[in-house]
């Protein structure tokens, strides 16, 4: 499938070629048959890819609550929000493919290691109030992320990322919600809220990736408009975003430098532990091994499923031919 | 919510309001198991698209059942202990391999399928029909479709079929009113899969009095930890 598409394109252009350039400085939108630099592809393969996987690996430790959700209205609504992850994964495999490769190929990119997927899903889920938390926290930082790719120069993934957001903005305002009753409910129900805080605040901010000064795709990525914010400045965005709705239900930050800088409007933060994010994606992170192993284990389970439903594919087009 | 576990009354339209409404929970519960295990991604959401249309009907159905003992939704899941409740055994089985979960779905599919079209004379079990139904049919169309591919596939998956059919059997006594007309609708569909209807024998029962399974108990345990463990508290 990969080199019929470079067959059909157009002679590809280099990565620095000025027309290419051109139609990206001019907000024109890249579409899968138009000429495109390999780099540019395979970064875009990379990208989407990445995420596509963290839609699926997420729905893992968010699943891990659907069972004992404390109310029928809050086991249906986790069970449409983990779907509508599945659901993201399936669009961005899909805008994936648009550059000629298979969602089998990268899916065993995944399964066999090679594959990244957001460090943040590698950490557990140990109550209830952490499906609040990842609701308005992860959720909400992926809204951070994700809103500037809606304008992403490649137009598939785009597409696609508009219509994930709007999903994504409705599971942060459903997390926020499941927090805001924890913190108006019990004394217990308070402590649980404000554990999961603590422990996911620092994972969260990990979620947008390496300081500027160390993050090595940016420049190219910023240049061909696959991406319009540094990481530093979305985590800032997120921290000014987040920090106010976190003290509007009472619960406290787990970093004594938070503070708001009068001068510039932001909050500034403490020292992220870049280490613990090295090691987290580096595979050493509390979950790593059991949600790469779950995923095995479900692409393992199914394969007889899958081939049983090929080979019923492949008899009913035999028997169209005999007839 | 209450502290202590809760005992709706023994009146025969309460326990049918119960009856229909565990059976759409436990089934739902268990379809709600397989997300983030399924075998691939289009099956995963269409399995989470079931269990929620079964946790809706669930919904809807205790609040009928609220109706008549005063209890919230909530209460009547959370708060009732195993021997309260009047799903049919089938429901509560562990979900086994793929085969069972969609063996399972289909039996049961057509069996909620004959209850919904027979129709209630309780305006608020014919309101909660009316909608099920649809979504039912799509439920054992699923499932049928399925079944057939599996059963029709390879050697494993019709083994595993045929197993899932067999271990299935004795427990679909319980869900059957009309026997003679379920079969109708169910043996088509085990031809079309080359799968072996099995004769019928010795029929488990007891979960419409309460007498479950070992695995109910753990099902529950499960599901209701949370009201359980903070007596009182809203989520
Ligand atoms: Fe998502
Ligand atoms: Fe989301």
């Amino acid at each position: 499938m990969y080199s019929q598409a470079l067959n059909n394109a157009p002679a590809e252009p280099a990565a620095d070629d000025p027309r290419f350039q051109a139609r990206i400085d001019a907000e024109d939108r890249i579409e899968p048959n138009d000429a495109m630099p390999e780099a540019y592809r395979r970064t875009l393969i990379r990208q989407i890819s990445q995420h596509a996987h963290s839609e699926i690996v997420g729905m893992l430790p968010e699943g891990n609550w659907i069972t004992r959700a404390p109310s029928l209205r809050r086991k249906a609504a986790l069970l449409a929000k983990v779907q509508d992850e599945g659901g993201h994964g399936l669009y961005l495999y899909a805008a994936a493919e648009t550059l000629g490769v298979s969602r089998e190929e990268l899916v065993d990119q995944l399964l066999s290691g090679r594959a990244k997927y957001s460090s943040i899903f590698n950490y557990p889920t140990l109550s209830w109030a952490d499906i609040g938390t990842i609701g308005w926290l992860v959720d909400g930082a992926a809204i951070m992320n994700q809103i500037p790719l809606c304008r992403c120069s490649y137009g598939p993934y785009a597409r696609a990322m508009i219509r994930v957001c709007k999903e994504e903005s409705f599971h942060q305002r459903q997390g926020y919600e499941i927090m805001l009753t924890l913190c108006r409910g019990t004394e217990e129900q308070k402590a649980m809220a404000q554990d999961a805080l603590n422990r996911w605040w620092w994972p969260c901010l990990m979620m947008f990736g390496p300081p500027d000064t160390l993050s090595p795709h940016s420049d190219t990525s910023m240049r061909w408009k696959i991406k319009r914010f540094t990481n530093d400045s979305l985590r800032q965005k997120f921290v000014d975003a987040t920090v106010p709705q976190g003290l509007h239900l009472g619960l406290t930050f787990p970093d004594p430098a938070l503070r708001l800088d009068e001068t510039t409007g932001h909050w500034a933060f403490g020292e992220i532990d870049w280490d613990e994010f090295r090691r987290v994606l580096s595979g050493d992170g509390p979950c790593n091994r059991e949600r790469l192993a779950a995923r095995r284990k479900a692409h393992a389970d199914g394969a007889w499923v899958r081939e049983a439903a090929q080979a019923w594919a492949a008899k009913q087009a035999a028997g169209r031919e005999a007839a | 919510m209450a502290t202590t576990s809760i005992f709706p009354g023994e009146s025969p339209d309460i326990q049918t309001r119960l009856a229909l409404a565990d059976d759409a929970l436990i089934l739902g519960h268990r379809t709600s198991e397989w997300t983030g295990h399924a075998p691939l991604l289009e099956e995963e959401l269409a399995l989470a698209n079931i269990a929620l249309d079964l946790i809706g009907q669930a919904r809807a159905l205790y609040q009928a059942a609220g109706e008549l003992t005063g209890h919230s939704e909530d209460e009547l899941a959370f708060l009732r202990d195993p021997a309260a409740f009047r799903n049919a055994l089938i429901v509560e089985l562990p979900n086994g391999d793929f085969a069972f979960t969609i063996a399972r779905l289909f039996f049961v599919s057509v069996a909620s399928d004959r209850r919904w079209r027979a129709g209630f004379d309780d305006p608020a079990l014919s309101a909660v029909a009316e909608k099920a139904m649809k979504e039912t049919a799509y439920h054992i169309r699923h499932a049928a479709e399925w079944l057939i591919r599996l059963g029709d596939g390879t050697g494993e998956s019709h083994r595993r079929a045929q197993e899932a059919v067999d271990a299935l059997w004795p427990y679909t006594g319980e869900i059957t009113d009309n026997r003679a007309a379920w079969l109708q609708a169910v043996a088509p569909v085990l031809i079309r899969a080359t799968l072996q209807q099995p004769k019928d024998s010795w029929m488990q029962s007891g979960g419409r009095d309460g007498r479950h399974t070992e695995h109910l108990g753990h099902l529950l345990a499960e599901m209701q930890i949370l009201p359980r463990t903070f007596p009182g508290a809203r989520w």
